[in-house]
Formats: C-alpha cells, structure tokens, sequence
C-alpha cells in the first residue's frame, strides 16, 4: 500500500451520511437525542446478539440497510422491532454506539401511526396496555391479559385459565384495578405531551 | 445507621410480584433501611408506552420524578425493585439531562398538571444496587443467622438492570458480579452461570409464545445443566415469565423441568431467620418447598384452593393421554 491511498483514508474520515427527505433521515429525527443511526457498519454484532433474531422478519442489521435504502414500507410492515425484546445486548455491543434499541421503538410508533404492520398482535398489546395507563394510571394485569387473549387467542383462552386462576388464588392478580388518585393530572400531562407529540 | 428511601413500588410489585414486596418489607428494618412510598405514583409504562408515544412516555415517567423530588423529605435518592421501572425512571432522568429539547417538552406537559422537574434533582437507583454498594456485603453477613448452606442457586440478573447501565453501576454489563456476591454471603453455592442476563423472553409471552418458550427453556434448561435446586432473581417480569410459564414451556417441549425462581430478598429473609409466611414463600407456581427443604426450611403447605387450581392442568393432561399423540409416549417415559 502506498502513502497515497493512507492518505487518501485519512483525509476523509467516516461520516454519517443521511439525506435530507431520506427514511433514514426521518427515523433519526424521530428518535429523541443522537441515536448515531447513520454511523451503522453493517457488521452485523446486533443481529448475533439478538435473542429472537430467529424469529425476526430482518434482523436488525438487514433493517439498518433497509432504511438506508429508503425501503420505508418494507421497512414499517417488518416484524423486527416488535420481536425486540428490550434486552439491550445489540446496544451495549455495537461497536458504532448505535442506539439500537431506541431505533426499534421509533420504528414501532412510525408502524402504529400508519397502521403498516400485517399482524396486529403485538400493537394492539402495547394499545391495550396503555388504554389501562390512561384510564388509571396503573397497568392492570388481569384485564390486560383477558381483552389481549381474547382478541387474538380465543381457541388458546380455555388454555390460559389455569394461568390465571393460579395468579389470583396466589393473590397475584386482583379482579379490579387500582385507579391513581390525581388521575386527571395524568390525564392533563399525557394530553398535552401527546399535543407536542404530533406538532412535532 | 438508617437509609431512608424514596420508594417506587410499581405496578408488578403490588400484584404479580407481591412476594418480592412483602419480602422487601419484611427485610427493610434489618438491613436498614427506611421506604417512604412516593405518594400516587402511576405506572412507568414497561416497554409499551415508548411503543406508541416517544414523548407521552418520557411525560409518564416525568410525573413520577416530580412527584419523588416534591416528596424527598431528607433523601434524594428513589429506589425501585422492578427493573423496568428502574430502567424507564433512569432513562427518562439522563435523557432529559442531555436533550435540552425533551427537558423543555416534558415539562411543558408536567405543566399540564401543574408540576415541574429539574432533570437530576432525584437519583434512581436499583435496590440490589443500594443493598451491595450502599449497605455492603459485610453488613449484610452480619445479618445472617441461618446460612443457606448447601443450597445451590443460580444468580439470574435479566437485562434491564444491567443494561444499558448509564449511569456506571455495575462491573460488567453481561456478567456482573454484585448478586453473587450477596448470595454468596448468606451462604449459598451460587454457580458461575453464563446466562445470567440473557432475556427472560420480555413481553413475548403476549405476543408469540414460541419465541417466549425458547428464551425461557434456554435459561431454565442452563440452571438445569448446572444442577441448581433453583433460580434467584430480581426482577418482576423475569420472575413471572419463568415461574408462571413454566409449565406451558415444558408442554410445548415436552420437558419436564422443575426450575423454582425465588427472588434474593426472599432468600436475604431466609438467611436471616424470617418465616417463610412472611416472605410470600409458597406463592410461585415452580413449588421451592423441596429445594427449600433439603437445607431443613419447611414451607408451609399451600392452601388448599391452591391445589385445586394446580389440579387442574394435570387433570387435563390425563385426557389428552387417551389421544395416540406422539408427545404422550415422550412424557410417559419422563
């Protein structure tokens, strides 16, 4: 190798190149704080740490290409971020400090603002759970599980009644939620982040 | 001497994980330790809300942090025993510290409500975290009266507490070493278990159960390997996936595991000398009375509403065994 071509190397070092208008652009805007998505290298470290990358669409590194070649659509009807499980691995092992796991939220919202993804499944579990947050401020369980089951594993359901049975004998379930008391505050707060949210 | 702390109990403390709870209160006084519930704290929105609203779910957190700092009366310092409220209430406070952008954002909606929070006011912290830095394992030895000697466990961490890990916690964030210690010190066999912060399968078990299954047959299927009479681990939804869905794991594989998970300030009350009852003993669905026995602690029988209950999958599988299915003949031979 001769000294030109080091020097060539050396004088441009890499950067992150995210069109403006670009998908690639979009989901970084969508990501609070710097999320160093364009600095992905392909190397594929967060597919390898990926405990259900099995059973992903794309792993996460074939969905960092994708973006980047403007595959919005693919991108958003892709099974990927709603099979992440939160684990961090790919986040603390990426060599390029990629957010990796904050990305896949980004994606989820995009996903569910457009109703893209095929299987409704995992955005109506996140909807549901959160319905319970806005109507009392605290998750409840026993609903969360009966109203998701229901919609989406009825023939699984007789199944689950054990499950469940067990968690209320053992009192770890509760027939009623709690409701928080200033859950108009919530409310109020939740509303208005919202607001922002969209006006963003 | 006594800490006080600003207490975050979270959702699953109060139901799911309610023998983590009450073993918690049961040790606070002897480790000393003083919990002073934030008061009306709501949910930390696991991992669903940042699903659907980026800003919405940092608001949620928001009010929480607000609530903590209006309340700390002499502490700064909230703790959580969940990991994924430690993690989402962590998150939010550094984020809102570095991003001028969100900080200004959450506000403006915490002024929805009337509140306000200066990202940094509260520091948050995990109560493994307070118990082995704060209290100190040596304190901690001093408690102990009745040394888990010759119980053999595998120390399971899950992911959320050890990672991302911002604010430097831990020695390693896929092999710490701070519950190892601590078991350690109330004198378990703790093995050196290279799974200890692999996914415990997370919300997959509402999502697609086969994915769920795998992570948690490799974990309990590790421990086996590794002859642990059970798991002990600190995180609510970790303990649910693996105990409550056990069973339905060993179905779908036609295994037979008996894997307890018990949660370490379960076994901290153990070691110091506390009664099962009071620790919430007796309430997982992977029965630890016969782990628990074979170091001479007898748990309570449990009540018997509870049987009936266990009776019933049992019962069910007898009438599938009349069905020449290929799976019964594996089980008969189990």
């Amino acid at each position: 190798m001769d000294d030109q071509s080091l020097r060539v190397q050396n004088a441009s070092p890499p950067t992150a190149v995210s069109p403006p208008g670009s998908f690639l652009q979009e989901v970084i805007e969508a990501t609070p704080g710097d999320s160093r998505l364009g600095m992905c290298i392909q190397c594929g470290t967060c597919g390898g740490s990926c405990p259900s990358a099995a059973d992903m669409n794309h792993t996460p590194r074939q969905i960092f290409a994708m973006i980047r070649a403007d595959l919005r659509e693919e991108v958003l009807r892709s099974n990927t971020p709603w099979y992440c499980v939160s684990c961090y691995f790919c986040t603390v092992r990426c060599p390029q400090e990629v957010h990796i796991t904050d990305v896949m939220y980004t994606l989820k919202s995009m996903a569910i603002r457009e109703k893209r993804y095929d299987d409704s499944t995992a955005p109506d579990f996140s909807q549901t759970f959160i319905g319970y947050i806005e109507s009392y401020g605290r998750s409840y369980e026993l609903g969360l599980a009966t109203r998701h089951n229901l919609r989406h594993r009825p023939l699984q359901l007789p199944s689950m009644v054990p499950l469940g049975l067990g968690m209320l004998a053992r009192r770890r379930m509760d027939f009623a939620p709690q409701r928080i008391e200033k859950i108009e505050q919530l409310q109020a707060i939740l509303a208005r982040a919202i607001e922002l949210e969209v006006g963003v | 001497m006594t800490t006080k702390l600003l207490f975050y109990p979270g959702c699953s403390l109060q139901r799911t994980a309610r023998p983590y709870l009450d073993s918690l209160v049961a040790i606070s006084p002897l480790i000393g330790i003083e919990l002073e519930e934030i008061q009306d704290w709501n949910c930390c929105g696991a991992t669903e809300y940042i699903a659907i609203h980026h800003l919405a779910s940092h608001a949620l957190v928001g009010r929480n942090l607000a609530l903590a700092a209006q309340q700390s009366n002499g502490t700064h310092t909230v703790m959580a025993a969940c990991s994924a409220c430690y993690l989402n209430l962590a998150k939010t406070d550094s984020y809102m510290q570095v991003n001028a952008q969100l900080n200004r954002q959450v506000n403006d909606a915490l002024q929805a409500g009337g509140l306000h929070y200066q990202p940094g006011t509260v520091r948050i912290r995990h109560l493994l975290d307070i118990i082995v830095n704060d209290i100190g394992i040596e304190e901690i030895r001093k408690q102990v009266v009745r040394p888990l000697k010759g119980l053999r466990i595998a120390p399971y961490y899950g992911c959320m507490i050890a990672r991302p890990d911002r604010d430097n916690r831990w020695d390693n964030v896929e092999h710490p070493l701070a519950l190892d210690k601590l078991m350690k010190a109330i004198g378990a066999e703790v093995i050196d278990f290279p799974l200890k912060t692999h996914c415990c399968g997370g919300h997959m078990t509402q999502i697609n159960m086969p994915t769920a299954y795998e992570l948690i047959r490799r974990l309990v299927y590790g421990a086996a390997q590794y002859h642990a009479d059970l798991m002990v681990t600190l995180c609510p939804m970790c303990q649910l996936n693996l105990d409550a869905y056990q069973s339905e794991m060993n179905r779908h594989f036609h295994t037979n595991y008996h894997m307890p998970i018990l949660y370490f300030t379960q076994l901290m009350g153990l070691a110091f000398g506390l009664e099962p009852e009071v620790l919430g003993l007796g309430k997982e669905f992977v029965n630890a009375s016969q782990a628990l026995s074979r170091i001479g602690i007898e748990v309570p029988a449990a009540e018997p509403e509870l049987e009936m209950v266990e009776d019933k999958p049992a019962r069910k599988k007898k009438e599938k065994a009349g069905l020449p299915m290929p799976q019964m003949l594996h089980s008969e031979e189990e």
